[in-house]
């Protein structure tokens, strides 16, 4: 039963991960930009739900209305002024400016908010549960986490093949110059796309911040999280990478139930068998 | 007209008897100076060797590995292993941790080369952390608080000076090797293997380049390499603990900074970029975290202004090549 319970839990942790992923899933479809900064970003978005939540004194999941947007044109500023400039047949240049902000974001929250960790407060939201059965006890905020990770990957699964704005994302994806030919702009499209990317991660930011204290250096293991998340679920496969959230958070429960050093590294063993095993991961796109 | 066909340059010449001398100033070092200044200079040679293997690694290969601390980690894991268990002399372990590193390197690659550019460099640093998480688990290695090697282990090496002397040298042997190594390799058929690799992996696969072949080849040789130099760097050290061992920001950040700031993809790229590094860091380094915010910025505008680094704009701009691998034509009438 302990196991049941351990493997519920896990799920819906993975909820999270999916979160952590389904920007970098988005990011690489479109423009074939890995951003190692990923993770810092999240944390950066912590970090502006922080001030909101502490200037405004508001919830901090109503905090999301402006953390998201802020994030968002943060991302279309970020892509229009720097990456576009790095995006080209050579892979260095995105990845070693990428590593660069990653290390920037860092120290720069760390000179802003020390070293000290934080934590967002949501009140009756963190504690509260219901019972399913004897032994299991579902928490509403873990639940909330998967229901939005679902929402939120329903949604850009929508937005991706149903909007005008998805079509522009998979004609650049497809061929940038033809896209540019018929009119689109590839530098806004890029940007556009990166806005979308933040806008995620302010969701994943905020609800990391409510479920577990963060600081400034927790950055690169969410970024590595969401990476397995992708790899286990399939290149290019949304729902696929929330499998592999899925996946990551159960391999951790399981790791941690054994022996607490070996939740994180449970969860690594999972992605490395994954990869040796299915090496394009369990549910591949099929192109063509 | 005649034409003769040489590989020098007056610039090569020079710079070859300037390395030369430097070397053997460098050698005799510890006859006529401090243990301060050795110890710098060591570590200049230490980062010197990381620079360059992973230059070797990105610039020519397109490995962009964000995980060479796990063979840094793993190469001075041995050396404590072999010295604290066995009660080998320390300076043999280090050639040891190079071969540990290089029979593991065979199954990291198998795994890690199932992934394709960016998402590579990631999947090193997982094998990295993989890495760290189980040597936290090594309790007879001191878990997660890590363990220092004790005066006894050190014995073989001698009184203080000598010791110092010893591990100074050993820093400038892997340092000047590894400079040396990667200048006879790309002078070899495997250079230019490796140079046509470097500027079209299309082109050379179709003129019959063993991609994979050299490329799994440096993976595992440049992971050797690495090991050796940490083993060297935890025998400074005389403390290893998994956090600082496989430190990517130690490892890993640092040299690529260097590595980009200099210029990737020359041999003099990393050499100058080392030199900026240590200058920086003898200004800036009392301003901590600042320091770094500075040197990401630095390289991501060396990036987008000046891709190919200092030594990039230099060369390009005098046309100098002072470790030449290519050959040079010159007409006569």
């Amino acid at each position: 039963m302990d196991m049941i319970n351990t493997v519920v839990q896990g799920v819906l942790v993975g909820g999270l991960y999916a979160l952590f992923a389904a920007g970098l899933s988005l990011i690489f479809g479109v423009m074939r930009l890995v951003n190692i900064a990923h993770g810092d970003l999240i944390v950066l978005a912590a970090y502006v739900a922080l001030v909101v939540v502490q200037m405004l004194g508001i919830h901090p999941l109503l905090a999301l209305t402006l953390v998201v947007p802020l994030l968002a044109g943060f991302g279309y500023a970020l892509q229009r002024i720097i990456l576009n400039r790095t995006l080209g047949k050579d892979l260095l240049p995105p990845l070693l400016v990428t590593f660069g902000l990653s290390v920037i974001l860092q120290n720069g929250l760390l000179e802003v908010f020390t070293a000290d960790s934080r934590k967002l407060s949501a009140g009756a939201l963190e504690v509260g549960s219901f019972k399913l059965g004897d032994a299991i006890s579902v928490g509403y905020l873990p639940l909330l986490m998967f229901g939005t990770a679902v929402a939120v990957i329903a949604g850009l699964q929508f937005l991706f093949y149903r909007t005008a704005l998805g079509r522009a994302f998979r004609a650049t994806s497809d061929d940038a110059e033809i896209a540019q030919l018929m009119g689109l702009d590839k530098r806004h499209v890029f940007a556009m796309a990166m806005a979308l990317c933040l806008g995620v991660v302010a969701i994943a930011g905020v609800f990391l911040a409510i479920r577990s204290n963060f600081d400034p250096f927790m950055g690169p293991a969410r970024l590595i999280f969401g990476f397995e998340a992708v790899i286990i679920g399939g290149l290019g496969n949304l729902w696929g990478t929330l499998v592999g959230g899925v996946i990551l958070g159960v391999a951790q429960g399981v790791g941690a139930e054994i022996n607490p050093g070996w939740q994180v590294l449970a969860g690594h063993v999972a992605f490395i068998l994954v990869l040796a095993v299915r090496p394009k991961g369990l549910f591949p796109r099929i192109d063509g | 007209m005649t034409h003769s066909i040489s590989r020098s340059t007056n610039a090569s010449r020079v710079a070859a008897m300037v390395a030369v001398l430097l070397l053997i100033g460098l050698v005799s070092a510890p006859w006529w100076t401090s243990s301060a200044t050795l110890r710098l200079i060591g570590e200049f040679s230490v980062y010197l060797a990381l620079a360059t293997l992973w230059n070797l690694l990105a610039g020519y290969t397109g490995l962009v590995s964000v995980g060479q601390q796990a063979y840094v980690g793993l190469g001075g894991y041995v050396l404590f292993s072999v010295a604290l268990f066995l009660g080998i002399n320390p300076v043999y372990a280090i050639p040891m941790a190079g071969l540990v590193c290089a029979v593991l390197a065979v199954p990291v690659a198998a795994l890690v080369f199932r992934l394709n550019g960016a998402y590579f460099a990631i999947g090193t640093w997982v094998v990295a952390e993989v890495f760290r998480l189980s040597m936290a688990q090594v309790s007879a290695l001191g878990g997660g608080s890590g363990t220092s090697l004790p005066v006894a282990v050190m014995k073989p090496l001698g009184d203080k000076a000598a010791r110092e002397a010893m591990i100074y040298w050993l820093a400038i042997a892997l340092g000047a090797g590894c400079v040396a190594l990667v200048y006879g390799l790309l002078r070899s058929r495997i250079g230019l293997a490796l140079t046509a690799i470097r500027d079209s992996e299309v082109a050379s696969s179709s003129l019959g380049v063993p991609i994979a072949r050299v490329k799994y080849g440096v993976y595992i040789a440049v992971s050797a390499m690495t090991g050796m130099v940490g083993a060297l760097i935890f025998l400074q050290k005389l403390r290893i603990s998994p956090d600082a061992a496989f430190s990517v920001n130690d490892w890993t950040a640092f040299v690529i900074f260097i590595v980009v700031i200099g210029g990737i993809g020359t041999i003099e790229g990393p050499i100058i970029g080392t030199i900026v590094y240590f200058l920086l860091r003898e200004f800036l380094a009392d301003y901590g975290s600042v320091y770094l915010l500075f040197l990401g910025a630095l390289a991501i505008v060396v990036m987008l202004v000046a891709p190919k680094g200092i030594w990039g704009y230099i060369a390009g701009r005098y046309r100098l090549s002072l470790f030449p691998v290519g050959y040079k034509i010159t007409w006569k009438d």
